[in-house]
């Protein structure tokens, strides 16, 4: 045993005693400590990943002192590093291109309360990502979903108490059918860990028996961890909770902790339930025809909607079912590109959510998009990074969000029966996306109202109102080169994922064939 | 088919338990009576582990009297997991409660749709 291999564990741990630690610290110290575990988990978890892509295979790792088909384990390998590094890489970001608004939202007596939110969210999305056994997953999920209740609601302002009540019931319904799930996979096969539960699962398979109890199963955990991350028809929560919750809260919720519950399905169907198992229930079917359906009905949302951040939380909705019929497609090459766009979607919707927020501040902070007018001279970090986001949410070419389309298409020419449906909408979904996405960008170079002294022919007018609003912005400013420097990594790592996909392709494939 | 229910009568109860306290979660429009649903689905999935980690005619799995074969006992661990899935459950349960509280002094009503009429009116003006 090497000590690269202790690390997904340290930096489970880790993330949950800095949480622990940060109850008895300043909101300030907490900051710190809780960057410190960010960058420390990215540091593991980036080890992790030269470590399994180096020896070409997989490693479990047991906790406690009894071995494989009692006791628990951590499983890493390439798709898990790879997904806990750009985690944690995003979740840094996050975290600091929101911090300034993080302090100016949340009350200064109750700042290290939102870092432990941020610590306990870490350590529960590195352990869903990591663990092996599928009743741990289930703690995380509830830990999960209280870090992520608890960083709606500390906002306290306007609508976040009620938007906190519609998740924790939207995501309480969904936690109840995966724990009973769980429950009926654990008196079916006897075992918890996944691997010795695999072997049980392809047994009964095999035997021909539990037929109808094995359907069940993989309905009730597929339905409960499609409504926790938000799948088409369960998504009225979403509008509701990225809109109103902190920059760094929204930023985090839409871009990764719906992640983590498709990571975890996925992990599910490979490692427990038998991917091919899952095809011949004919759930894939379901799942697809879900998600195409989220992906026309979130776009569309998104048209209707005039609230700039409820617009990208609709967008949100669209995205994840992208994921979900990337899942539905059924083949290898459909999966590889559903967990590629999970890392576009991260790396861009935490970019929008962020970006927004600055163009929000130098606009008077009102809802309507329309506001925005001109928005990208004020703040030109900002609006370069909306424009970068948006850009690469329909798909333009270098960007990320290009290259999962392209998954999705050449995914989608291998499995016949299902291409035309996928390619009409995939083709629909983006120009509805193009739509709404152009509309904002354009908004946000147009020149309108927000700049009528323009109107009246005189280069000052436009500077005038520039420098005013500048000023008004940099009096409030007190760090602009955190946030700037987030927004240029976003956009960086955007570009990274776009213009350098292959060897990320690569891995996403090598560590799909480690599940097995 | 009947009898096989009666056979399994707790993995019966436990399963319309689970259904009843799921729908209860879904539709009720009460806030205190819709974390009662959760609390009952909770617990009709204890209910149904307690059921299947017993096993007729065998002891506690506590070694007291020498015993050492396995066959002796029943399965601890859906024990264990009831005490897990009590302590989750208990923990959330709390957090909607506080929650709830935080409504309840804010908009003055338990009624969730109620609660929303009112955060919309509050929105428009």
């Amino acid at each position: 045993m090497t000590l690269v291999q202790n690390f997904p564990f340290f930096s489970i741990i880790l993330a949950m005693f800095s949480g622990i630690l940060s109850s008895v610290l300043s909101g300030k110290q907490a900051r710190n400590l809780s960057l410190a575990a960010l960058v420390a988990t990215m540091v593991m978890s980036a080890a992790v990943l030269a470590y399994c892509l180096g020896a070409g295979e997989s490693y479990t790792y047991m906790m406690g002192h009894f071995p494989a088909p009692w006791g628990n384990e951590i499983r890493a390998g390439v798709l898990e590093g790879l997904t806990a590094l750009l985690f944690s890489m995003i979740m840094l970001l996050s975290v600091a291109g929101g911090m300034r608004y993080t302090f100016e939202d949340v009350e200064a007596s109750k700042v290290n309360l939102f870092f432990i939110m941020i610590d306990l969210m870490l350590s529960s999305l590195l352990a869903l990502i990591y663990t092996n056994d599928l009743f741990t997953a289930y703690v995380f999920v509830e830990i999960n979903t209280i870090a992520g209740c608890g960083l709606i609601m500390i906002r306290q302002k306007g609508r976040s108490f009620s938007a906190a009540i519609r998740y924790m019931i939207m995501s309480q319904l969904g936690s109840g059918l995966f724990l009973i799930g769980l429950t009926l996979l654990y008196d079916v096969t006897g075992h918890l860990l996944m691997s010795p539960a695999k072997a049980a699962v392809a047994a009964i398979e095999a035997a021909g028996s539990y037929e109808i109890p094995m359907l069940v199963i993989l309905a009730v955990i597929s339905v409960g961890l499609a409504i926790k991350s938000g799948l088409y028809p369960f998504h009225s929560w979403i509008p509701y909770t990225y809109g109103y919750a902190t920059p760094t809260a929204s930023a985090i919720l839409s871009g990764l902790v719906s992640k983590g519950y498709i990571f975890l399905l996925i992990k599910i169907f490979y490692r427990v339930l038998g991917q091919e198992n899952v095809i011949a229930s004919r759930m894939v079917n379901v799942l697809f025809l879900f998600g195409l359906a989220g992906m026309i009905m979130g776009s569309v949302h998104a048209i209707m909607e005039t609230d700039t951040r409820r617009m990208i939380a609709y967008s949100s909705v669209a995205q994840i079912g992208y994921i979900y019929m990337g899942i539905g497609l059924g083949t290898e090459n459909g999966m590889i590109a559903a967990v590629f766009h999970m890392f576009t979607h991260s790396a861009t919707k935490a970019l929008l959510f962020i970006s927004a927020v600055g163009l929000y501040e130098v606009s008077g902070e009102k809802k309507d998009f329309r506001s925005l007018r001109g928005a990208g001279y004020r703040n030109h970090l900002a609006g370069i990074g909306f424009t970068v986001g948006a850009l690469s949410m329909v798909g333009f070419p270098m960007l990320s969000g290009f290259i999962s389309k392209l998954l999705f298409a050449t995914a989608a020419l291998q499995t016949p029966h299902k291409m035309m449906l996928t390619l009409i909408g995939l083709a629909v979904s983006t120009v509805l996306n193009a739509i709404y996405f152009l509309r904002l960008v354009i908004t946000l170079y147009g020149r309108g109202e927000a700049s009528q002294l323009r109107a009246q022919g005189t280069e000052e007018g436009l500077f005038g109102t520039g420098e005013a609003s500048r000023e008004a912005f940099s009096g409030r400013k007190s760090a602009p080169t955190v946030f700037g420097g987030a927004i240029i990594c976003f956009i960086l790592l955007n570009l990274f994922l776009g213009l350098m996909s292959q060897p990320v392709v690569r891995a996403i494939a090598a560590g799909l064939a480690m599940f097995d | 088919m009947a009898s096989h229910l009666l056979y399994n009568i707790e993995e019966t109860v436990a399963m319309i338990l689970f259904g009843i306290g799921f729908t209860m979660l879904l539709l009720h429009r009460n806030l205190i009576k819709k974390i009662m649903g959760m609390n009952v689905m909770d617990t009709a999935v204890y209910l149904f582990l307690a059921a299947k980690g017993y096993i007729q005619g065998r002891m506690v799995p506590i070694v007291t009297d020498g015993i050492q074969e396995a066959s002796a006992y029943m399965n601890p661990v859906p024990s264990g997991l009831v005490l897990t899935g009590i302590v989750v459950s208990v923990s959330t349960t709390a957090l909607m409660l506080a929650l709830t509280i935080r409504l309840y002094e804010r908009y003055h009503s338990l009624d969730l749709d109620e609660i929303f009429m009112q955060v919309k009116k509050e929105e428009r003006s």
